[in-house]
């Protein structure tokens, strides 16, 4: 058993590194964690210190993606808001996965009116405007990071659990699940133990190509200015300055939205290359 | 067909009484009531005028009995009156509001299925050569450039830079003016950006699904037997290969209509275009319940329809669907 997995990660690897997008995407994503980490190392000014003598400025040595309307440092305050997307994008990604694979797996190995009952619950989710209501609760709710995360997280399961009921209705008859319930173990132990850690491949994609979703959710919203609340930079709110400022000032508007674009590239990219490593039969 | 199209209409009442029963729900039991909002407005407030207020928009009562009532009304088309200060029927502020929402998100589907599907089959019959090479990247692309941003970019290009279009609105303040050919240039220019920038996010999606499909559909037998018979290729990509892979393409248009919708908030936002989403917006920041319940509805309608259109499509298309 030790044997093959060991052959299976390797080969993994092998297919991974083979693979230029991928391996491009994962470099991105891990600058990103350093950059987040290291904010105020990397960040030559303090991102919320605003300075009236210096407004507007357009790009300069001191000010490479210049000043916005409070005369802030527009790269300080886009090194200090990846903070804000990598842990949106985690931790709402985190609570749809794990929704997702619940009622996935309930879904998928008890089956009937249970089944019924949820995939019934997953069609109505799919067919709300989802982006609407989003809107509603994060306005209806004081606008904070915190409860970003949890709304995109609780309106994102629907695919995670779509996927997992599938991969169990395929697994639950396998000779090994049989072995496991003719030994006597429990229902909780077959499903957690022995059915998910095979199912959890297309997860892991759709968790990684989730979090760009989620990124783009989180900056979209700030950018409605309903996000993150200034003065905490966000990559969304420093875009609404831009748009407020579209016709003097270009760099406000340039800079975040490139940085929005390479984090959502990076994670699609790694996500895609996962996928092709895992199983090169599911590209698409 | 037309059995079939019962049947699909009758699966559908559940689902959007579970939309509307799920949003009521969701809206009703956040914090944040409409009358905070009023008392906001006057601080002078008394308790006992706020309870006035909150047993006037009947909020008083158990949420489920709101529910109840509202759906009484719903089914009598009657969407409330608005807890805005003009107090004017929902239904009368979203019919004002909607026809421009709908124009520009089936001119933007039109779009995407014209630009996405030849992009789709090209891509996929000439597998791994340059313009594959180059819409794949312009589709990862696409995934990733948040439109709102596009829409920036574009807006300083086009409006500040070359002052080619108009940035905002859906006519020209002296548009009343101008002659007939003007007007009408007027409107297609103010429309330009916002339909091209909602078109664009579906289209890498798409064009990457027509491509698969078709890389799918190729490799059966009996396209080998088309070929293997003389046809031209062209007939045989297009008239047998194409037909094949365009089945599942009508599902996901059917899928990304609450997309589309929600995508309206901020496109409409962005170039003050006074349709459903700004509607939306305005309801969701005044805490206004019946405007947003109605809207809420009224999107998951376009979304049902949607999906049943994607349904008689699917039926027309392919005959073992509608006989089943």
């Amino acid at each position: 058993m030790e044997m093959k997995t060991q052959n299976l990660r390797s080969l993994f690897w092998h297919r991974f590194k083979k693979n230029k997008l991928a391996v491009s995407g994962g470099i991105i994503v891990f600058s990103l964690f350093i950059i987040a980490v290291f904010a105020p190392f990397i960040a030559p000014h303090d991102p919320n210190a605003i300075n009236v003598q210096h407004i507007l400025e357009p790009p300069n040595l001191n000010h490479p993606f210049g000043t916005d309307d409070l005369g802030r440092d527009v790269f300080s305050r886009v090194i200090y808001g990846s903070r804000i997307s990598l842990t949106v994008g985690f931790v709402a990604v985190g609570i749809a996965t794990i929704i997702g694979i619940f009622l996935g797996a309930v879904s998928g190995y008890y089956s009937g009116l249970m089944d019924s009952v949820i995939m019934r619950f997953v069609d109505i989710m799919l067919s709300v405007p989802t982006f609407f209501l989003i809107l509603a609760v994060i306005a209806f709710l004081e606008p904070s990071i915190l409860n970003i995360m949890i709304v995109i997280g609780l309106t994102s399961w629907m695919g995670v659990a779509r996927l997992v009921r599938a991969e169990f209705l395929s697994l639950r008859e396998r000779e090994f699940v049989l072995a496991a319930r003719g030994l006597g173990a429990s229902d909780m132990r077959i499903i957690f133990r022995h059915i998910l850690p095979n199912a959890m491949s297309p997860v892991l994609v759709s968790s990684v190509l989730g979090i760009a979703g989620a990124v783009l959710v989180e900056s979209a919203l700030s950018f409605l200015g309903i996000g993150v609340q200034p003065p905490t930079p966000s990559w969304g709110n420093i875009l609404t300055i831009g748009k407020d400022n579209i016709e003097i000032a270009w760099w406000l508007s340039v800079f975040p939205g490139l940085a929005i674009l390479v984090t959502v590239l990076g994670y699609n990219l790694l996500g895609e290359g996962i996928r092709d490593a895992i199983d090169p039969r599911l590209k698409i | 067909m037309l059995t079939y199209l019962f049947k699909k209409l009758l699966e559908m009442l559940p689902t959007l009484i579970g939309i509307t029963l799920l949003s009521f729900f969701i809206i009703h039991l956040a914090p944040g009531k409409p009358t905070d909002i009023m008392a906001d407005l006057n601080p002078k407030i008394t308790p006992e005028a706020r309870e006035r207020l909150e047993k006037y928009y009947g909020l008083d009562k158990p949420v489920i009995v709101q529910y109840g009532i509202w759906l009484k009304r719903i089914v009598k088309l009657d969407f409330g009156e608005s807890f805005s200060a003009d107090k004017r029927p929902v239904w009368d502020k979203i019919k004002e509001r909607l026809p421009i929402t709908i124009l520009i998100n089936s001119l933007s589907l039109v779009l995407i299925l014209l630009i996405a599907i030849p992009i789709g089959v090209s891509s996929a019959t000439h597998q791994y050569s340059l313009y594959d090479r180059f819409t794949t990247v312009f589709v990862f692309l696409g995934f990733a450039i948040p439109t709102f941003w596009l829409a920036l970019l574009l807006m300083i290009l086009f409006g500040v830079n070359l002052g080619w279009l108009p940035i905002s609105g859906i006519k020209s303040l002296d548009y009343e003016g101008l002659s007939f050919i003007s007007k009408i240039w007027d409107r297609v220019s103010h429309l330009i950006l916002p339909i091209f920038l909602e078109a664009f996010g579906g289209l890498a999606g798409l064009s990457r699904y027509m491509r698969s499909n078709m890389l799918e559909v190729v490799r059966q037998d009996y396209i080998t037997t088309a070929r293997a018979k003389g046809l031209p290729e062209s007939k045989v990509i297009y008239k047998h290969a194409l037909r094949n892979a365009l089945l599942p393409i009508i599902t996901i248009l059917g899928l990304s209509v609450p997309g589309l919708i929600g995508g309206s908030v901020i496109f409409e936002t962005i170039f003050s275009i006074p349709g459903m989403g700004q509607l939306f917006y305005t309801g969701v920041i005044t805490r206004d319940y019946p405007l947003i319940m109605g809207i809420l509805t009224i999107g998951a309608i376009l979304t049902l329809a949607g999906n049943l259109l994607a349904d008689i499509g699917y039926a027309i298309a392919d005959p073992r669907i509608r006989t089943r």
